[in-house]
């Protein structure tokens, strides 16, 4: 918020709040309220919207991952038709990838980021509001398709001819293409924006290499990105040519090469892999450390190794073409880079056990999932490894065997990473510590869940059953051990486990909210610079900004060397030296702004995008709002004027001068 | 933002003069490029217009952009775009076997 | 586009220390998306080179390309790098009246090309060339398109540019606002370069 703050008697600053900045319109001032949350730039509230936002999608995903499974519990299931069918399992992939996954790994990195690296703020905190508002108009448009013709049934890579009007003749992938185009320009502009954040503002001392591994993770991710979503951004926009404008880049009958989308598709969705996982390395990266009670073991290690599966990772698209023909000098190329990117993976496994082996570890829900990452990503790692095989992957392609797969690597891997970081940092942000007795039923039964779900469907593939299938008969179902409708039942029934292990998350979350206890300042004997400051910490993160001697800054701040017995001993409390920042407080913290500008600039791209679909009027509105919120963007200062932090200098218009709560 | 910065790239930057002489060598190259259209280059013809492309385009890049100039890191932002583009899409063009026929 | 740095980190910068690089921050970020941006045109024009000799009942390129036409009009991009370069270094000697003059002469000539674009599209229907005649068609349209529609914001960038310049109402430093513009119209040139080779001079 706009807030200056000035160091008070003791640890009680004041806050004063800007009241007439005039931009191109008179800019919000508001520090209360719902206007709070939708002007904001602060990167912390921007963090919890991504956060709700994430789960809501996480709830809607969820639900048609189950209708998905009650459908094919039974053999011709009667549950969904074939058509709603398609529509429920793009819709689900494409909800937990970009609305789920992807946001949800954003919300971890706008909140923790700025706090590992010892910054106040973003380097662009307004770019950061658009970025959340125009994932939200996406999501929006990706849904909206449900109640306007259905939504879209290409599956989510969304191949050509299926994503094509004679297979595909609603609006669905329109929104789809639009939904995701719009996702995509907030993913971009948070990529960069994140990028020139841990480039330029880190806290003094606070070289690249002693940067959090949660930050150096989402750094690569951020490189990914950037990097990557131009590409998809090119076929998407080459797909809505062709359904809207009547080209025909993907259609072969006018002489086109369908594999042209597949390139394109994968060429970002590889990274894009990385992009859902890294940021759960990132976590279980900070978590076991701090619940092994040792240093990360080989930090360069698990920092090279995860810049090199990035690099590495915009190498190996082709391997999710194996089956299309590519020719054999291709397929063995892919081939070999994919086995090669299994070694940086690998070496960060073995990181994460040293780090463990000899720690006296300390089983908290945020560690269990963290082993729970380490043991379910390396099954998923494993069958992942098989389909670098040309020749084995030509038997698993589009079979349940791939389901299971990446179900492994992005609900074992990437959800459990998430989950952790939600039990890791709940008393960070949220000043009150979710419970762990909860904690621990929402673990096994998600661990149970997860393995009756997903672990079946390699039996099932293997034995030939596809994916996206919408029903399957009794009659070829085979028999005894490898009965397909026996293991189709468990995985259905295993769903629905799973599905109880995240409402106790949810009940979890509901009990911690109504709780009064308060979280200790420093519940885990955390290491990273986010644990510097208060729980939930302060608008401005720091009261001054911490100067960086060592990795691990804060575990060094509390634990000194005893030189006799060669051990680490704690010399100061977490409270302690919050303390003594409060005390050193600086004098003038000028913080970001709120701004309308955000807010009106997406709602200005999410007509434009969808003019697209329902004409030339609304595109010319759309980008009448798009260019008058720029201007106003660009004319107004992203910090409010000096004259209006001091309310004194402010004729007749004096406030009342509030403590800071 | 800061002076320091700037008063570096005054000091490394190049006169007006010295950016007319390269626009001068830009038109020039350009001119040999549109005359490959009217006289036969032969063998050469393809090579010679890769390399005259590729010429103009760092020249603009090195000196009307700073870049030759400027911080590396910038360098590295932009140069690991291109260099990403380049290998991702002739990538995929030679799967098409763009390049054989 | 440019936003000005938080004021945290103009606030550092008052007390001696800057942005941990020393870099602007508004000039990383428009790098990073000048790189991403490589992706994006590289993606335009694989496309076109794999499609741009099916042109089933349509003209073929050789056909209908006017060379002397659009080599005009290249080089009036380029020039107009010149005349960008030449606003930049006003704009940091603090002369804002010539700084105004190139960039309009700079907006001028870019106009210049967006209209002889526009012509050549014209030309090009009505010779038989429509958006979905053929493969060609559609990525040859799509390319220039969106390089056309590239240096259209640009010119519009750079109007804005003068217009806040005259109404002095620039949030930020001067001087970087226009070197920023300046990097991304540079950008739009040398993709231009490449198109230009690729597209016009090579034939299919």
């Amino acid at each position: 918020m706009a807030i200056i703050e000035r160091p008070g008697t003791g640890t009680t600053p004041v806050v004063a709040t800007p009241q007439q900045t005039l931009g191109a319109v008179k800019r919000p001032v508001e520090t209360k309220g719902w206007r709070e949350w939708l002007f904001t730039v602060d990167h912390k509230k921007i963090g919890i919207m991504y956060g709700v936002v994430a789960m809501v999608f996480f709830i809607i995903g969820g639900v048609e991952a189950l209708l998905i499974r009650l459908q094919l519990a039974m053999p011709d299931g009667q549950i969904l038709s074939a058509d709603k069918y398609n529509q429920m399992f793009t819709m689900h992939a494409t909800t937990m990838v970009f609305l789920f996954a992807m946001p949800m790994a954003g919300a971890f990195a706008n909140y923790f980021l700025p706090l590992q690296i010892g910054a106040r703020d973003v380097a662009f905190p307004r770019i950061n509001a658009l970025s959340l508002w125009l994932l939200i108009i996406g999501g929006l448009v990706l849904n909206a398709s449900w109640f306007l013709g259905g939504a879209a049934d290409g599956g989510w890579f969304m191949y050509a001819p299926n994503s094509g009007p004679i297979f595909s003749p609603s609006h669905g992938v329109d929104f789809w293409v639009i939904g995701l185009q719009i996702a995509g320009v907030a993913s971009l502009l948070g990529s960069i924006n994140l990028i020139v954040t841990v480039v330029n503002m880190r806290a003094p001392g606070m070289s690249l290499m002693k940067m959090p591994v949660f930050t150096w993770m989402i750094l690569v991710v951020q490189f990914l990105l950037v990097f990557s979503l131009p590409v998809i951004t090119v076929a998407l926009v080459l797909l809505m040519l062709q359904r809207s404008y009547g080209a025909t880049f993907f259609d072969v009958s006018q002489g086109a090469d369908p594999l042209l989308w597949q390139h394109l598709f994968w060429i970002f969705g590889h990274p894009e892999v990385y992009v859902l996982i890294l940021p759960a390395f990132g976590i279980i990266s900070e978590v076991l450390p701090t619940f092994a009670r040792k240093p990360l073991f080989g930090y360069p290690f698990v920092v090279f190794s995860g810049a090199s599966i990035g690099l590495v990772g915009f190498g190996v698209w082709a391997h999710h073409m194996f089956a299309s023909g590519l020719g054999p000098v291709s397929v063995a190329v892919f081939s070999v880079a994919t086995m090669a990117i299994a070694i940086p993976t690998g070496v960060k496994i073995f990181n994460w056990l040293l780090t463990m082996w000899g720690g006296k570890i300390w089983y908290t829900t945020a560690m269990n999932f963290a082993i729970g990452l380490v043991v379910l990503f390396t099954i998923g790692g494993l069958s992942g490894v098989t389909h670098s095989v040309a020749p084995s992957d030509t038997q698993q392609t589009d079979t349940y065997y791939i389901v299971a797969h990446f179900h492994y690597v992005l609900f074992g891997g990437m959800v459990f990473g998430l989950f952790s970081g939600f039990y890791y940092w709940w008393p960070k942000v949220f000043g009150k510590m979710l419970n762990e007795k909860l904690g621990a039923w929402n673990f096994w039964f998600m661990v149970i869940g997860m393995n009756l779900t997903f672990g079946p469907m390699h039996i099932l593939g293997l034995q030939g059953q596809p994916r996206r299938m919408y029903v399957w008969t009794e009659a070829r179902a085979g028999e005894g051990f490898f009965n397909l409708g026996f293991w189709n039942l468990i995985a259905s029934i295993g769903s629905f486990i799973l599905a109880v292990g995240v409402l106790f998350f949810l009940i979890n979350v509901v009990i911690t909210a109504r709780s009064k206890k308060q979280a200790p300042l420093d519940p885990w004997d955390a290491r990273t610079l986010e644990w510097l400051t208060t729980s939930p910490p302060k608008a401005h993160n720091f009261d001054r900004i911490p100067v960086v001697h060592h990795l691990d800054e804060f575990f060094h701040r509390k634990y000194e060397e005893d030189t006799a017995t060669h051990t680490m001993k704690k010399v100061a409390e977490g409270e302690d030296l919050v303390r003594v920042e409060e005390e050193a407080a600086d004098a003038h913290i000028h913080l970001p702004s709120p701004s309308y500008w955000p807010i009106v600039l997406s709602v200005g791209v999410g007509l434009l995008g969808l003019g697209t679909i329902y004409g030339i009027p609304m595109i010319v509105l759309g980008f009448a709002i798009t260019l008058f919120a720029s201007y106003g963007w660009i004319l107004e200062p992203s910090v409010a004027e000096e004259i209006d932090f001091e309310p004194s200098n402010n004729d007749g218009n004096t406030k009342e001068i509030a403590p800071l709560g | 933002m800061s002076t320091s910065t700037e008063q570096h790239e005054q000091e490394h930057g190049m006169s007006d003069a010295g950016y007319i002489k390269i626009a001068l060598i830009l038109a020039a190259i350009t001119a040999l490029e549109v005359s490959t259209y009217y006289v036969d280059f032969g063998p050469l013809f393809m090579p010679s217009l890769m390399i005259m492309m590729v010429v103009k385009f760092v020249m603009v890049v090195s000196y009307f952009m700073h870049l030759k100039f400027d911080s590396r890191i910038f360098s590295f932002m932009f140069y690991t775009g291109l260099g990403l583009a380049l290998f991702v899409y002739i990538t995929a063009l030679a799967t098409f076997k763009f390049f054989i026929s | 586009m440019a936003e000005t740095a938080t004021h945290t980190a103009d606030h550092a910068s008052e007390h001696g220390h800057e942005t941990s690089t020393g870099l602007s921050n508004n000039k990383l970020a428009m790098w990073l998306f000048l790189g991403s941006e490589c992706l994006l045109f590289g993606g335009l024009i694989s496309t076109y080179m794999l499609y741009r000799g099916r042109v089933s009942d349509g003209p073929h390129p050789m056909a209908i390309f006017d060379i002397p036409f659009t080599s005009v009009s290249s080089f009036v991009l380029l020039m107009s790098s010149l005349t960008m370069v030449l606003a930049v270094t006003a704009a940091q000697r603090g002369d804002d009246s010539r700084t105004n003059l190139w960039l309009t002469i700079t907006a001028v000539l870019g106009a210049t090309f967006v209209g002889g674009q526009v012509y050549e599209f014209t030309a090009f229907i009505r010779e038989g060339l429509g958006f979905s005649t053929s493969l060609f068609g559609s990525s040859f349209y799509t390319l220039t398109g969106f390089h056309g529609i590239h240096v259209s914001v640009g010119v519009l960038m750079l109007l804005s540019t003068v217009g806040i310049i005259r109404k002095n109402k620039i949030t930020g430093n001067k001087a970087e606002v226009v070197e920023i513009v300046g990097l991304y119209w540079h950008f739009v040139d040398v993709v231009w370069i490449i198109i230009f080779t690729l597209v016009y001079l090579i034939p299919s």
